[in-house]
């Protein structure tokens, strides 16, 4: 597989999804500058964390312009896998890709810390590999992950099964006390209707290695990697 | 003062800070007078930030060389070797005055500075550590200040992708008008891509690149060169103001300009600006520079040639690149979205020459400003209350009644507390490298594509420099060598950011030579080069000065990365040695200040062969797999280290039961006292014994006093003939509530 992380200028954790995807899992994993606009024979894109442009205006607000956005809504407009990571999520609500926005963390203050959430829908391509209810420990890293958005979205959301990841407690438990940033609903990450963009705000790729001291996070790669290949045998058998 | 041309006066001499010795100096460098510009670009060369004319002496007195030494003091970072062809890059940096001044600002741009520092040497920084000092949070303003700088690293560290990954915090009156705020960064290097400040090759290009230069920071290398008075925070303007994104932007732009074969040398625009890099860039290669100012990139209009040069506005590299490369180092950096221009040329004559709009503006030696600069013997003499400090009455000082109650106190004092509220606001993972994160003796940092990590800390106890400088110097090289050896990891470098007061008192002169001396011994005894430092001296507010604060960043390589350790206790079951011996050590102790409001006494009594013999003891039995956890003991003693050992595994506490047998010295000393060249170690029930044999073998004291387990702490003392039995007993709910809730309470206050 061939897997595209976009760089934005400021993009930081475009280096850690690579080396997870060719060093971890052995895959291929290609930069594409942010400059581009044309990402064909890629099979999946990451959009990585970080500060875009310094997220000087707002997170992920001057991001959706680069010109390698519009190649990303084609690419997720005809069925392709889209995987947004903290500041990548917050690009994509910017894009409109996703629905809803991010408010400054509740204590106004960036936080970096393990937190746990709970796999509520695990028929994603990007959680295929985890059981429904799974409790998975992962890290988050950021100032703006408190999501909002407005009733008859959230119920819509949760309605089509969107919301792929609640904060919770390590015994899986949705409570006030296990949301890290005062996310409405305690979301963490969400999926698009069609279930082929994801957005989250935790890491998977800083806990994707034993010797990092936990491997949480590589599921949602694996999952991403299980879902193409089933996808290419399916093409090869059609 | 006005940044116009202005005729020399003696009051714009003085207000330059230049001495009337030194100004006679410069006139007799140039042969004549200088015009203003030459004015300003000699006082900030001279000043004690760029010069190190009261330290450059007594500096020399430190151990620089070794088999691992690839770069040592004088480039932007030192270097050491790690093996599979790389080296690690480091240095530590101070930003304390205009941290003070303005705390947010002051502490990015710190971080920034440090950053550039190690990326121009072409090494990828992988890691930042702080070292603060602020006075007693009970004072909002300290608060104000504390909570400023932790913002202004977050912002700059996480925007730049570098986690920060540690470091101390520590908190003591003697701050409150003064704080430190100190930054280490490493990076990690190919050995033999490493790159210099060398402006060689006449006719050489010269380009500059990143920022716009702007009015900001204009003579804050001056500021820094001087005490401070309630006037200080009116020099708000000469604080930078940072620009993490476009240093981003620099930082990828610069690495991958060093891939390529474009470059010849490289310096950041730190302090002193297009001035220093110029200056040293030229006198390093023993070459001229000419400078044209008319190209330079810039912010508003009709700036002078003056402010131009002195300009210390952030983001900025002076690059010369190879003769015709121009254009393809213009390109990278177009890609990068960066200001970049050919702004002058190498030349052989020695002199650098700046021109603007086709006019000489300046013409100086480049190495009169780089080297020549005045360096000086200052008289040194301890000061009259040392004796005072020293003298301490152990019979009258009574002990506490109750002593778990004395542990809760402790762990509830703000330096010996949990810092998650800091380091919650690092990013501390980004690069996935961090094995071993905030909150044990060590930060490690696997290095990717090899089987190795790294091991940095960064240590200094101010309290036994003031009250021995000596023996306070020795200590912190010690402390921060056994930080590493508890992580499995041997020392192989370090660097020091030295913090004083004003050199020109002859107490802190005396000060500064001692703790330098006691640091060259200790180092030279573990072998360990000092490779890149930095000097902050005038650390003095209204008349007061800072304790002595020679901070120390030190690294060490753990060859096998899976055998890293950690400080928290692993398993119930497991045995608890203490290795090392405690002696009544009082004196100078976190204890003594808290119970007993009490900055007195001797520190802690170090001998280097028995520390030395701990070290290699513990680093064998770690290699050998024998050990669970290990911790070292320091502020708040013994039981604040078991404490530590049961509360700071960030996923699971685990209690303790601690029996203290045979011992005739004070409870509190027992207890709290910061014996050096003691190590708390955790290991197997059933490796207990082959563990005392190996220690007793190697010649260092070594006892089994407790099993790890249970919900509570609890630490008994046997009676003896000169002191009676007592008792810690406290649950781990408890123990965390005070320890780890005790900043943020702190800051709660209204």
């Amino acid at each position: 597989m061939n897997i595209g992380v976009i760089v934005f200028p400021g993009s930081n954790c475009d280096h850690d999804c690579i080396h997870v995807i060719s060093s971890v899992l052995g895959q291929k994993a290609t930069p594409v500058w942010h400059k581009e606009t044309s990402l064909t024979g890629l099979d999946a894109i990451i959009l990585p964390g970080g500060f875009s442009y310094g997220d000087y205006l707002r997170t992920g607000a001057i991001a959706r312009f680069s010109p390698v956005m519009n190649a990303v809504k084609t690419f997720a407009s005809e069925g392709g896998m889209v995987l947004g990571i903290c500041n990548g999520f917050q690009i994509l609500l910017e894009a409109g890709l996703l629905p809803g926005a991010m408010l400054r963390n509740k204590s106004l203050s960036f936080i970096c810390k393990y937190v746990h959430v709970k796999v509520e829908n695990a028929a994603t391509p990007f959680t295929g590999l985890c059981e429904s209810g799974q409790v998975l420990k992962i890290p988050i890293a950021h100032a703006d992950g408190n999501y909002y958005t407005d009733p008859v979205t959230l119920a819509a959301l949760q309605a089509n099964a969107q919301i792929v990841f609640h904060y919770c407690t390590p015994e899986g438990k949705v409570t006030p006390e296990a949301n890290p940033n005062g996310s409405l609903d305690n979301i963490a990450g969400i999926r698009n209707a069609e279930g082929n963009v994801l957005g989250l705000m935790p890491h998977p790729e800083r806990c994707a290695e034993d010797i990092l001291g936990n491997h949480d996070g590589q599921v949602i790669f694996l999952s991403m990697l299980d879902a193409l290949k089933k996808a290419k045998l399916k093409a090869v058998v059609a | 003062m006005k940044q116009s041309a202005q005729p020399i006066s003696k009051d714009l001499i003085a207000q330059h800070g230049l001495s009337d010795d030194e100004y006679k100096k410069v006139v007799e460098i140039l042969g004549r007078e200088p015009n203003f510009t030459e004015l300003g670009i000699f006082s900030v060369m001279w000043s004690e930030h760029c010069s190190y004319k009261s330290s450059r002496v007594h500096l020399k007195k430190l151990p620089t060389t070794g088999p691992r030494v690839v770069q040592g003091p004088g480039e932007n970072a030192g270097a050491v070797d790690i093996g599979d062809g790389l080296c690690a890059v480091f240095k530590m940096e101070s930003h304390n005055h205009p941290s003070f001044i303005e705390p947010y600002q002051g502490a990015a741009t710190g971080v920034g500075g440090i950053l550039r520092d190690i990326f121009t040497m072409g090494a990828r920084p992988i890691a930042l550590l702080d070292s603060l000092r602020f006075g007693l949070l009970d004072h909002p303003k300290n608060r104000h200040l504390l909570k400023g700088v932790v913002a202004g690293i977050s912002s700059y560290g996480n925007c730049m992708g570098v986690p920060t990954v540690g470091g101390e915090v520590v908190f003591n009156e003697i701050y409150a008008n003064n704080p430190l705020v100190n930054v280490f960064c490493l990076g990690i290097a190919k050995k033999d891509r490493l790159f210099k400040g060398t402006a060689a090759g006449v006719g050489n290009p010269v380009l500059y690149v990143g920022s716009k230069t702007g009015r900001d920071g204009i003579h804050g290398a001056t500021m820094a060169s001087d005490s401070f008075d309630e006037a200080s925070e009116s020099k708000r303007p000469t604080v930078q103001v940072g620009d993490p994104f476009t240093e981003k932007l620099l930082l990828e732009a610069c690495l991958e300009l060093m891939e390529t074969d474009l470059l010849v040398g490289i310096q950041d625009m730190g302090a002193a600006g297009l001035t220093s890099s110029s200056c040293e860039m030229a006198s390093r290669a023993g070459n001229g520079l000419e400078l044209d100012l008319t190209h330079v990139p810039r912010r508003e209009p009709d700036m002078t040639p003056y402010e131009l040069m002195l300009s210390e506005s952030q983001e900025r590299m002076l690059m010369v690149a190879k003769q015709g490369k121009e254009e393809d180092v213009l390109r990278i950096c177009r890609k990068w979205d960066l200001d970049a221009a050919v702004v002058g040329r190498v030349t052989g004559d020695g002199i650098l020459r700046v021109k603007d709009q086709g006019k000489v503006v300046a013409e100086i030696p480049a190495k009169s400003l780089a080297e020549d600069g005045p360096k000086y013997e200052r008289p040194n003499t301890p000061p009259p209350y040392q004796e005072y400090l020293q003298a301490l009455n152990l019979d009258a000082l009574k002990e506490p009644k109750d002593y778990t109650a004395t542990l809760l106190e402790l762990l509830d004092a703000p330096t010996i507390a949990s810092k998650r509220w800091v380091y919650q606001q690092y990013d501390h993972m980004v690069r996935t490298n961090s094995m071993v994160r905030p909150g044990s003796d060590a930060a490690v940092l696997r290095i990717k594509g090899t089987n190795k990590a790294v091991a940095i800390t960064a240590d200094c106890n101010g309290r036994y420099c003031v009250l021995h400088p000596y023996m306070g110097g020795m200590i912190a090289v010690a402390e921060a060598a056994r930080n590493l050896i508890c992580s499995g990891a041997e020392p192989i470098g370090l660097t020091d950011c030295l913090n004083f007061g004003n050199p020109e008192r002859p107490e802190v002169m005396w000060q500064f030579i001692l703790s330098v001396e006691g640091i060259a011994d200790a180092c030279q005894a573990f072998n360990v080069p000092v490779v890149s430092g930095n000097v902050s001296f005038y650390n003095e507010t209204n008349g007061l000065n800072i304790y002595p604060t020679p901070i120390l960043g030190m690294v060490g390589l753990i060859e096998e990365a899976e055998k890293a350790m950690t400080q928290w206790f692993k398993q119930a079951g497991d045995a608890i040695i203490l290795l090392g011996a405690t002696r009544e050590d009082v004196g100078g102790t976190e204890y003594l200040r808290v119970v007993h409001h009490r900055e007195q006494g001797e520190p802690p009594y170090l001998n280097l062969d028995t520390e030395k013999m701990l070290h290699a003891c513990t680093l064998k039995l770690i290699r050998k797999g024998l050990v669970q956890s290990a911790h070292d003991c320091s502020d708040g003693g013994l039981a604040v280290a078991l404490a530590e050992c049961c509360m700071s595994d960030p996923a699971q506490p685990l209690g303790a039961v601690v029996r203290l047998t045979g011992y005739t010295i004070r409870r509190d000393a027992l207890l709290f006292g910061e014996s050096q060249s003691r190590i708390v170690l955790s290991v197997k029930a059933d490796s207990a014994d082959n563990v005392l044999r190996i220690a007793q073998d190697m010649g260092v004291p070594a006892a089994k006093i407790g099993t790890v387990g249970g919900e509570r702490l609890v630490i008994d003392i046997e009676a003896s003939k000169q002191a009676s039995a007592c008792r810690v007993d406290a649950d781990l709910k408890t123990l965390l509530d005070k320890w780890g809730n005790s900043l943020e309470r702190a800051l709660s206050q209204a």
